[in-house]
């Protein structure tokens, strides 16, 4: 189809199909601000509830075979001489309780808690303890998986596509990381190693939308066959295209929202951090993909190619 | 006209597929590596440190110490150990479906160096002066459990019992056999205590000229075992200290992987009904691609005998839903193109051609990330890594070229012309229609 036809076209019926997503911009710009300074905020008021992979200390998982009280368990480590920190209660039975204790545990110590346990509440507890390097050379290495991550991408879509998509698609996805970071920050959930690869996956996947629109702008742009310039032409392209791939970023995002809410209701308690940054991002990457890159670009773009030739005026003039 | 041709092609394809997938799914399903976190055991990560002043911590040194412990670890019968070494100077075990754990870990960290030393602490015999592999368990003449050993040189040991044996008028002819004696440990601090950190003293009267010692302690029987097997893998060549370590209930693996599968199947038969509700025959050939690329998936993960893990169960999920992803993006260019008016033919053709390099450039990107991640992850993440990595690339397989195959044997009988609402796509949405 041509463009102009495609652009005419009145059979598109869906209720996105007369959203203007350009008029709009300004509006999920403050949005998307608003929520980078209220994780900023977050961050340093909240801090991050670090579990201890990131920091040190020993985790008992206790395991029951009936519904578990916080106070039963509190009074076995009480009795063991040891002070546990915040227990909490899980598991679709209620018969899991995690707690923490601030001390690195030897193995005598760990061994003596097993057998203790298991006597008390039946089954085999997990036990978990890190020293503080430790869990800060993971912290030091998951950072640093992102940084290098984030290099390789801006450089796979500056050769494909453009540099300022490149640019925007990571800016997209370093805003979707960070959402993660602060939603973990507010509601004060455990952040341990497995959140890095959470982290990890939703910047491989918040790309994927972006790049798939993007797809679509580079596609319509060439069956456009003109020079574009102003805001009002890109503006019209970047609907366009957001129109036209919406339907698969919401059916794709559907299937991938659905193993990962099913994960969070059925799934493991060891994975629940996991599968909820996971689904706090892949809604966040939905969004930014449409709503903040494509427009980010277009007004990127147009003031890039605004700066250019004014240069080249200065220089005919000169 | 509908040609025939096609359409048998497309059954004997299904057919043979599923006759594959039939017998494999079994023997896969058995051969799948557990990792620790779903079938319950333990992993340690060690630091390594010097033993001496003086010591370099070098690569030798490193795979020194991980041949020790490989010797410890065969003489606790784990399945599937894995020892690796981290930032060079860390090693970290794991030692899945290992039973006794507490047992496991002392024969592991304990760097079994035995030492004769008489009552002033002075060093008389050391491990070097045993013969390798020929510590045993005995039974005293009370039946009580003991360890014997045996020495290279029989004179060395008459000189030594001779020394001990002359400080008998003052009642220090004691051998005291140490195990990880430390600097600052003293037989006569600990002698008086009721836990004494040396093994045993037994008093020497005279001057023995043999090869067999026996050590008897008050052991119980799985103590002079742990002893037996210490002494016979050798003591370890380096100091290691437990910085990291994680164990996990069998009952706990078994639940958490339990319900993971469960979940993971609820998920795979929701997204199937999703595709069939909105891409009609386009869902139903890409639920059957769907089956085969789990069968795939897991076929390579076997055949790569890499380890599974929780998140790897997660990855794979996570996996499905990207590889109905590349089949969501040509089916909707294909209804894009029947929507514009094509005929079933071209519009098939025309969608595939232009689904392609999207779908390549959003399976790449996500490829680089996975790359990173088992470039620079560690234990877990690794496993994680993995499985993405090698669901992305059977995308490829199956939901680009095996959902070509199979719909365009379909669109090539012609069955399909005329019928755009196979695909999900209104005879009203069609341009040109009214």
């Amino acid at each position: 189809m041509e463009l102009n036809e495609k652009m005419n076209y009145k059979h598109y019926n869906k209720f996105y199909d007369r959203f203007d997503f350009m008029k709009h911009r300004n509006v999920f710009f403050v949005i998307s601000s608003v929520l980078i300074i209220l994780g900023i905020v977050s961050l340093f008021v909240f801090k991050l509830n670090l579990g201890i992979d990131f920091s040190s200390g020993t985790r008992v998982d206790v395991q029951s075979t009936e519904a578990i009280s916080i106070e039963k368990v509190d009074k076995a480590f009480r009795a063991m001489n040891y002070d546990p920190e915040r227990p909490v209660v899980s598991g679709t039975h209620k018969n899991i309780a995690t707690v923490r204790i601030n001390e690195e545990l030897n193995q005598h110590q760990i061994a003596t808690i097993k057998s203790k346990i298991k006597a008390q509440f039946g089954v085999e507890p997990n036990v978990s303890t890190v020293s503080p390097q430790v869990g800060r050379d993971l912290a030091k290495n998951g950072l640093y998986a992102l940084i290098l991550a984030s290099i390789f991408i801006i450089i796979y879509v500056w050769i494909r596509f453009e540099f300022l998509q490149g640019l925007t698609a990571v800016l997209a996805l370093i805003h979707d990381a960070f959402f993660i970071v602060t939603v973990f920050s507010l509601f004060h959930i455990e952040v341990d190693i497995l959140f890095i690869s959470a982290v990890l996956t939703i910047i491989g996947y918040s790309i994927n939308d972006t790049i798939v629109t993007f797809d679509r702008v580079r596609e319509n742009i060439k069956l456009s066959r003109k020079r574009l310039s102003s805001i009002e032409e890109f503006g019209a392209i970047v609907n366009l295209s957001i129109r036209e791939t919406l339907t698969r970023s919401l059916n794709t995002v559907l299937t991938v929202l659905i193993p990962v809410v099913l994960l969070l209701i059925f799934g493991s308690e060891s994975i629940r951090t996991f599968t909820i940054a996971l689904l706090v991002g892949l809604i966040c990457g939905v969004y930014s993909s449409i709503c903040i890159a494509c427009p980010l670009w277009a007004v990127m773009k147009v003031r890039y190619l605004g700066k250019r030739k004014k240069k080249r005026t200065v220089q005919t003039q000169a | 006209m509908v040609k025939k041709g096609p359409i048998f092609s497309f059954f004997a394809l299904l057919i043979v597929l599923g006759v594959i997938i039939g017998f494999a799914v079994n023997p896969i399903i058995h051969k799948v590596n557990l990792g620790l976190d779903l079938k319950g055991g333990f992993e340690v990560l060690y630091q390594v440190e010097p033993l001496k002043a003086g010591q370099k911590i070098d690569k030798d040194a490193m795979s020194n110490a991980v041949a020790a412990i490989n010797k410890r670890i065969n003489v606790l019968g784990v399945s599937e150990p894995n020892i690796s070494i981290e930032n060079g100077h860390r090693i970290r075990v794991q030692l899945p479906g290992v039973k006794n754990e507490k047992r496991a870990r002392q024969l592991l960290s304990t760097t079994a160096k035995l030492e004769f030393r008489d009552y002033k602490d002075r060093l008389m015999l050391d491990g070097s002066d045993l013969k390798p592999g020929k510590a045993k368990v005995a039974f005293d003449q009370m039946n009580k459990p003991m360890v014997t050993l045996q020495l290279k040189d029989p004179k060395k040991f008459a000189n030594v019992t001779k020394k001990i044996a002359s400080y008998a008028p003052a009642g220090n002819n004691q051998l005291v056999i140490w195990m990880d004696y430390k600097k600052g440990d003293s037989y006569q601090k600990e002698v008086g205590k009721k836990n004494h950190k040396f093994i045993s003293n037994p008093g020497v009267d005279q001057e023995l000229n043999t090869s067999d010692v026996q050590i008897s302690g008050s052991f119980t029987m799985q103590e002079a075992t742990t002893l037996k097997d210490l002494l016979n893998s050798g003591s370890l060549p380096v100091r290691m200290v437990e910085k990291y370590s994680t164990s996990v209930g069998a009952q706990f693996g078994q639940d958490s992987m339990h319900e993971t599968i469960y979940a993971g199947a609820i998920a795979v038969a929701v997204i199937m009904l999703f595709m069939l509700a909105f891409y009609r025959l386009g869902g139903l050939i890409a639920n059957l691609t769907l089956v085969i690329y789990m069968v795939i998936v897991m076929a390579v993960f076997v055949g790569l005998q890499a380890v599974l893990t929780l998140p790897g169960i997660a990855a794979m999920i996570l996996g499905i839903g990207m590889a109905v992803d590349a089949n969501i993006i040509t089916l909707e260019r294909i209804k894009d193109e029947l929507r514009g008016g094509k005929s079933v033919l071209s519009a098939f053709k025309a969608g595939n051609q232009r689904a392609l390099p999207t779908v390549v450039d959003a399976n790449l990107t996500t490829i680089i990330a996975a790359a990173v991640l088992f470039v620079l992850g560690v234990s877990a993440i690794k496993g994680f890594a993995v499985m993405l990595l090698i669901s992305n690339v059977v995308t490829f397989l199956t939901s680009v070229y095996g959902a070509r195959l199979l719909l365009g044997l379909l669109i090539h009988s012609r069955i399909l012309n005329d019928h755009p609402w196979l695909f999900g796509v209104k005879r009203s949405d069609i341009r040109g229609t009214k």
